[in-house]
């Protein structure tokens, strides 16, 4: 009976086709039916549309449109078909067909989707009765392009938690035992004055004044320079981030900067030499020296081994992203999936990404040698590395409020442009900024927590939350693209926090399977032999698909989570029952075995 | 130039643990073997040796014995290969490596020998006496890949030194007697329609047939007779409601126009007396044309199994590079697939449809086993209980006469009849399995082990053709031996190879047992032949009647004639969307784990059996991580309550504490490694594996690969 539970759609935005909803009266149901409303969301138009589902064919309903989501209720009842799109996941808006085109439901608009979807609607042509919706939808999708504000600065949603508390820099680096005799905590960058895309506050080496870091800046692209994002507690080994170095075609040398280097890596006592991961292929690095960037050369850098991890650029994980959904929407690929996936090269991406990150963990780790990670400017693949060897090494960053920390530090804080990457509320579509690096990033961890099916804390809904909040701007979280940015829109005064919605029901995001352990290194085997598609994120819209929800495993646990302590209680009963010896007390209960039997049959 | 850093070898005589029946035949000392690691040569001395049964490599220090493996196979140990087991034999000369299949002129230094259940052993022969790896290489080889007598196989005497006592039979029924038949009859409610028949008692009517078996109820023994068998509608299983799964085997193509004008005659007549009612609709499926031929599915296994042979890191990762499309190019997993959707075709019409179905192919034994054993696991859930799966499988594949003894080539005696059908089964259940787990009561582990099984050869039941061979041979009166009869063990008898702890491990925890009838209709009943009442019995609304029986009888004949058809089940006069829709509407609603079961089938949904394929491959191998991380979750915590249960009976002072499920106890299950219950004494290191080539060739997006992240020129910036 349990076991065969209905689906569970994510009340976020999923398109639901079940009959589950109760037919309301007939007549004006527009009037009766509740179109979900946050508090600050105000209605701005409602429509007569034909929605040209690709897994069921046309459905006649009423899209409602809204300063945050469109909404889309089927007339029919049978079933019923429903679409909760939050404006920000809209890429495009495109018209289709004209005026005089013929064919039935030709005539409307195709809307592209950050989250692999398209959505199709069909309109009546008289009387260009698209044009309002057309401009209406522009408007409040794009309302950076309109001179509009967020709707993450309309929301008035109350939460329990606040999640602009879940991330104070302070106490995570105090955390780690920082600041202790080698390192110290700086303000330097208070005002941003050093940095305009680094966070206000750094860790750097103890014997690093100031004045040092100022001309280490100079020969940083984008004056990012190697600040500490984590110590191993034990080997006292650091991973640094950074951006390139400045050394042009003509191999420039700055002895601050190489100086700078050898202080990092006497920091943690070891006589080693400091290892330098340059996420790029080794060709872009070389390329990079025309426009005037590079890596450190063995000459200036003799204490220090360099490899490069052959992480592509921004613009091949955007192509491989287009790619793959190409593949899964609306139809899965079906005579040739291994090749055609393999052909997207996503996974194959996903792999170098996670060979980096074992790499970098392992030579802090085992390897006991401090790292300098960077690419090219050190937001985007360096965030990637950073964050999943600390993800792999550091058993916080795999709880709900540790991974909110790492995403907050090594992301938000560090300056990924998440507003370029993403595109947030603006209509320049093609825009070659944009890139799927984060969801990557959220990819990678999925791939980590399959892999290891006990070792977080939170499961998959959490992730794909995250990720439909990265596109929803419903929260502040992921706007902008640095820390000084946000700090001028007054983000965490003027907006919530995805963090506070997560928090305050974090029940739905708890891995039951979930096993603490301290200091215990996790490395992922980056093999395709276990690497798979995230079919639950990449292939959700597709109803053929779709997983068995509740996961049946996850459910069996749960009951027996249930019955261990039914048991307990029951005989905690008995004990205080039989010791005041009254016999046939409990005559009314059933034995336990029966019990056991009983609640077997059940699942 | 190799380096091997090992101790001294120790002199230590260590005897290799023999069964009953089995002899030593040659040995070798001083082997070293590999640990197939990291191509360190890291490895131990020890001796090799070839008995009837084996061959086997003995540690000469094996100190590690004190760390027992929780899983252990009591027959087959960790350094044993059975002689069947072997796949192919690779000699290593100067680094070059050669197949090794008769003759030797030369002897290699080092012998590389690949398994069936996929594991791979390095034996280097470089310390051993030349005497001595003359003799093990070719026995060797002699003993495990030179054609032999059926008698020649250890089953003769194992069985003639331990003969089998004990019932064997537990829960699993056989279908060597006609009971067994007519309890399935009516455990399925298919005796109104049909009728076990006794006919081929002594194999009068073929020796390839069962003693006893089911044919529609106006077949008469006459109709029987006349074509050995061929050209009558075997009965498989029957639905709820009412429509049955039938196979028969084809006439071979007949040149001459006056017998293939008699042979149609008889097919006429046969089907003029079934088509009265109750037996109006038939569909039939050829399944020789409709699905791959069994030389296809050869190919596709050889090609499949080489991906997950592999010599050593540098080649796991060279291979992971393209993995996707090496896969996809063995076509295995296409075949599964195409297995599965015919499967569910089948399903559709005899659920849907209330069709029967008959399947033809020319022996009825190969894949017609495989699509009704599909179908029946599919539709009945006994069938996903052990004791039902494993009398499925003595229905459809031993009585059902598949040739184990060709299809695995067991005899080396062709292999051209080589095809891993029984395998391809196996697979195609694991994929069910893995996609819902609550519904079967055994786990992947009981499957993986099964396979296994086809290569011991001390169980009967995957080492003959048919229920003749094995009568004939069982008896001993062909044979001038005194020994005779044998009595065989079964598989079935999981005692044989794993103690009741690892049995444990056969069993799975997620299995949502079906609510149990009364307790006082329980006692009526033997359980063997409970009735099956979890099929919904769907209202028999008025079938919509495409064809009738006697429409059809010409496409059939036209078929057996040799004018092929192509997908009959899927033919013209059906709408071509019944089945995506029936397969689409039976998805849309909640699983019913009793009920009807459709796999998946889409691209992404079809897996690899990475238990059975990567067990023995160390660099897949996920410390603390895999499905078996969560398993043992649930298997801690079925063992705590367990012992509160104990607890709660000891308050109530009622000793019975209830038929309890024995739980396999693993200890420190934190830190199990995916590779559980297998491959346990590899290696333990806690470095990363990271891979040694990886792909960096962007060839037809050069342009994008070539561009900076964002294009800004910094040199401006320093001026």
């Amino acid at each position: 009976m349990a076991s065969s539970s209905t689906p569970i759609y994510n009340s976020n935005s999923l398109e639901s086709s079940s009959g589950k909803r109760t037919l309301k009266d007939g007549t004006n149901w527009e009037q009766h039916e509740e179109i979900p409303r946050l508090p600050g969301e105000t209605r701005v138009t409602d429509k007569d549309v034909i929605y040209m589902c690709p897994f069921n064919g046309p459905v006649k309903g009423r899209v409602y449109i809204t300063n945050y989501r469109l909404y889309l209720r089927s007339v029919e009842n049978d079933p019923v078909v429903v679409l909760n799109v939050p404006l920000g996941v809209i890429s495009k808006i495109e018209k289709m067909g004209g005026a005089s085109s013929r064919g039935e439901n030709s005539y409307g608009l195709d809307i592209t989707c950050k989250d692999m979807r398209n959505l199709r609607f069909a309109l009546k042509q008289e009387g260009h009765s698209r044009r309002d919706i057309f401009e209406v939808l522009t408007k409040y999708a794009f309302p950076q392009s309109h001179n509009l504000g967020f709707f993450a600065f309309a929301n008035e949603e109350k939460f329990s938690e606040n999640g602009w508390m879940v991330y104070n820099p302070m106490s995570e680096y105090r955390r780690q035992g920082l600041p202790n005799e080698r390192w110290r905590v700086t303000f330097i960058n208070e005002h941003y004055g050093l940095c305009d895309t680094y966070p206000s506050l750094l860790v750097v080496p103890y014997n690093a004044t100031d004045d040092d870091l100022k001309k280490v800046a100079a020969f940083r692209s984008r004056n990012r320079i190697p600040v500490l994002s984590w110590i191993h507690p034990e080997t006292q080994a650091v991973i640094m981030r950074c951006s390139q170095p400045l050394v042009g075609m003509s191999g420039k040398r700055n002895k601050d900067d190489e100086r700078y280097l050898d202080i990092i890596r006497e920091a943690n006592g070891q006589i080693s030499k400091l290892t330098i991961y340059d996420a790029r292929p080794n060709v872009n690095a070389v390329a990079n020296k025309a426009t005037g960037g590079g890596y450190e050369s063995e000459d200036a850098y003799p204490n220090a081994e360099l490899f490069f991890l052959d992480i592509h650029n921004i613009h091949v994980m955007r192509e491989s992203l287009k790619k793959l959904k190409d593949i899964v929407y609306p139809n899965v690929e079906e005579s040739h999936w291994l090749s055609s996936l393999e052909s997207t090269h996503w996974l194959e991406h996903i792999k170098l990404v996670l060979t980096g990150a074992i790499q970098v963990a392992d030579k802090v780790s085992s390897g006991r040698s401090s790292v300098l990670v960077h690419c090219s400017d050190g937001w985007d693949r360096t965030a990637q590395l950073t964050s999943l060897a600390m993800l792999m090494l550091d058993s916080y960053y795999r709880t709900i409020e540790g991974f909110e920390v790492l995403v907050q530090k090594e992301w938000i804080s560090f300056g990924h442009k998440f507003a370029s990457r993403i595109g947030h509320g603006d209509k320049n579509h093609a825009d070659a900024d944009r890139s799927p690096i984060f969801l990557q990033f959220i990819d990678c961890v999925w791939q980590m927590s399959k892999q290891f099916p006990t070792a977080f804390e939170f499961n998959e809904q959490f992730l794909i939350t995250i990720l439909d909040h990265l596109y929803s701007c419903r929260f502040g979280t992921f706007l902008y693209n640095s820390e000084s940015l946000r700090e001028k829109e007054k983000v965490t005064e003027k907006t919530l926090s995805l963090w506070s919605l997560i928090n305050s029901e974090k029940s739905k995001y708890i891995n039951p399977f979930y096993t603490k352990e301290l200091n215990r290194a996790l490395y992922p085997v980056a093999s395709m032999r276990h690497l798979e598609l995230w079919v639950n994120y990449y292939i959700r819209w597709n109803p053929r698909i779709r997983q068995q929800q509740p996961n049946p495993v996850e459910q069996r646990y749960m009951e027996l989570l249930a019955l261990r302590d039914d048991y307990i209680r029951r005989l905690e009963e008995l004990q205080i029952t039989n010791s005041s010896r009254i016999p046939n007390s409990s005559a009314s209960s059933a034995s336990p075995s029966q019990m056991v039997s009983h609640l077997q049959t059940h699942f | 130039p190799q380096e091997v850093h090992i101790k001294e070898p120790i002199e230590k005589e260590v005897n290799p643990h023999l069964l009953p029946g089995e002899t030593l035949l040659c040995e070798a000392s001083t082997v070293y073997k590999y640990i197939q690691e990291d191509g360190s040569n890291r490895g131990t001395y020890g001796k090799l040796v070839c008995t009837n049964f084996k061959i086997a490599f003995l540690d000469d220090d094996s100190a590690s014995d004190d760390n027992e493996p929780q899983f252990k196979n009591k027959i087959v140990g960790e350094n044993d290969i059975t002689l069947q087991c072997v796949d192919q034999i690779y000699g290593v000369y100067d680094e070059k490596k050669k197949l090794l299949t008769g003759q030797l002129r030369k002897y290699p230094e080092k012998l590389i020998i690949y398994c069936k259940d996929l594991r791979v052993f390095n034996f280097c022969l470089r310390y051993t006496k030349e005497e001595e790896v003359k003799r093990i290489v070719s026995g060797i080889v002699h003993h495990s890949q030179t054609p032999k007598l059926l008698k020649r196989l250890f089953l003769f005497s194992y069985a003639s030194a331990a003969p089998n006592n004990a019932d064997g039979r537990n829960q699993t029924v056989m279908f060597d007697t006609l009971e067994d038949w007519r309890d399935e009859l009516e455990r399925t409610r298919g005796n109104v329609k049909y009728k076990v028949v006794a006919t081929n008692e002594g194999y009068r009517v073929s020796e390839k047939l069962p003693l006893y078996f089911v044919v529609p109820i106006c077949v008469s023994e006459e109709n029987i007779l006349k074509y050995e068998g061929r050209g009558i509608p075997i009965w498989c299983w029957s639905c709820h409601n009412g429509a049955a799964l039938l196979k028969m085997s084809a006439f071979p193509k007949e040149q001459d126009d006056s017998t293939a004008q008699t042979q149609k005659a008889f097919l006429d007549g046969i089907y003029k007396t079934i088509s009265k009612p109750p037996y109006e609709l038939l569909k039939m499926d050829d399944l020789s044309s409709s699905l791959p031929s069994l030389q296809d599915i050869q190919t596709a296994y050889t090609r499949f199994k080489q991906l997950f042979l592999i010599d050593n890191s540098t080649d796991f990762w060279a291979t992971d590079v393209k993995w996707f499309s090496l896969l996809e190019s063995t076509n295995w997993l296409e075949i599964i697939r195409r297995v599965l959707k015919k499967a569910i075709e089948v399903v559709e019409c005899l659920e849907r449809q209330h069709t029967n179905v008959l399947l033809i192919e020319e022996s009825a034994t190969d894949l017609c086993c495989v699509i009704s054993s599909l179908v029946q696991v599919m539709m009945d859930s006994h069938s996903r209980t052990k004791s039902g799966f494993q009398s499925l499988i003595q229905k459809e594949w031993v009585a059902g006469g598949h040739c184990f003894l060709d299809r695995c080539n067991h005899l080396h005696k062709s292999d051209k009849e080589e095809a891993p059908i029984f395998l391809l089964l196996l697979n195609c259940i694991w994929q069910l399995v893995q996609q819902y787990p609550p519904a079967f009561e055994f786990t992947e582990t009981y499957l993986t082990v099964l396979s296994d099984s086809l290569y011991v050869p001390i169980f009967s039941t995957f080492f003959f053709n048919s229920q003749h061979q094995k009568d004939t041979n069982t008896s001993g009166e062909s044979l001038k031996t005194q020994s005779g009869p044998f009595r065989f063990l079964t598989v079935w008898d999981w005692s044989v190879q794993f103690d009741p702890k690892a049995q444990a491990f056969l069993n799975n925890p997620l299995y949502a047992e079906k609510p149990k009838p009364d307790k006082s209709q329980r006692k009526t009943a033997r359980f063997k032949h409970q009735r099956q009442l979890s099929l919904p019995l769907t209202q028999t609304k008025p079938s919509t009647k495409r064809g009738f029986f006697r429409e059809e009888t010409d496409h059939l004949i036209k078929n057996i004639l040799g004018k092929r058809f192509g997908k009959l089940i899927n033919s013209s006069d059906e709408p071509p969307n019944s089945f995506r829709e029936f397969y689409d509407s039976w998805h849309s609603k909640p699983v019913d784990y009793h009920g009807l079961l459709l796999p998946h089938i889409d691209g992404p949904e079809i897996k690899v059996w990475a238990q059975r394929y990567l067990r023995w491959i160390p660099e897949a191998q996920l410390h603390g991580g895999g499905t078996i991380a969560t398993a043992a979750k649930i298997l801690d915590l079925m063992e705590e309550v367990q012992s509160l249960q104990v607890k709660m009976d000891e308050e109530h002072s009622q000793a019975i504490s209830g038929n309890v499920h024995s739980i396999p106890v693993l200890r420190n299950s934190a830190r199990l490694s995916s590779l559980f219950p297998f491959a346990l004494l590899q290696r333990q290191s806690i470095k990363p594996a990271l891979p040694t080539s990886t792909w960096k060739d962007l060839e037809d997006e050069d342009d994008l690969v070539k561009r900076d992240d964002e294009f800004v020129d910094l040199s401006g910036d320093l001026s």
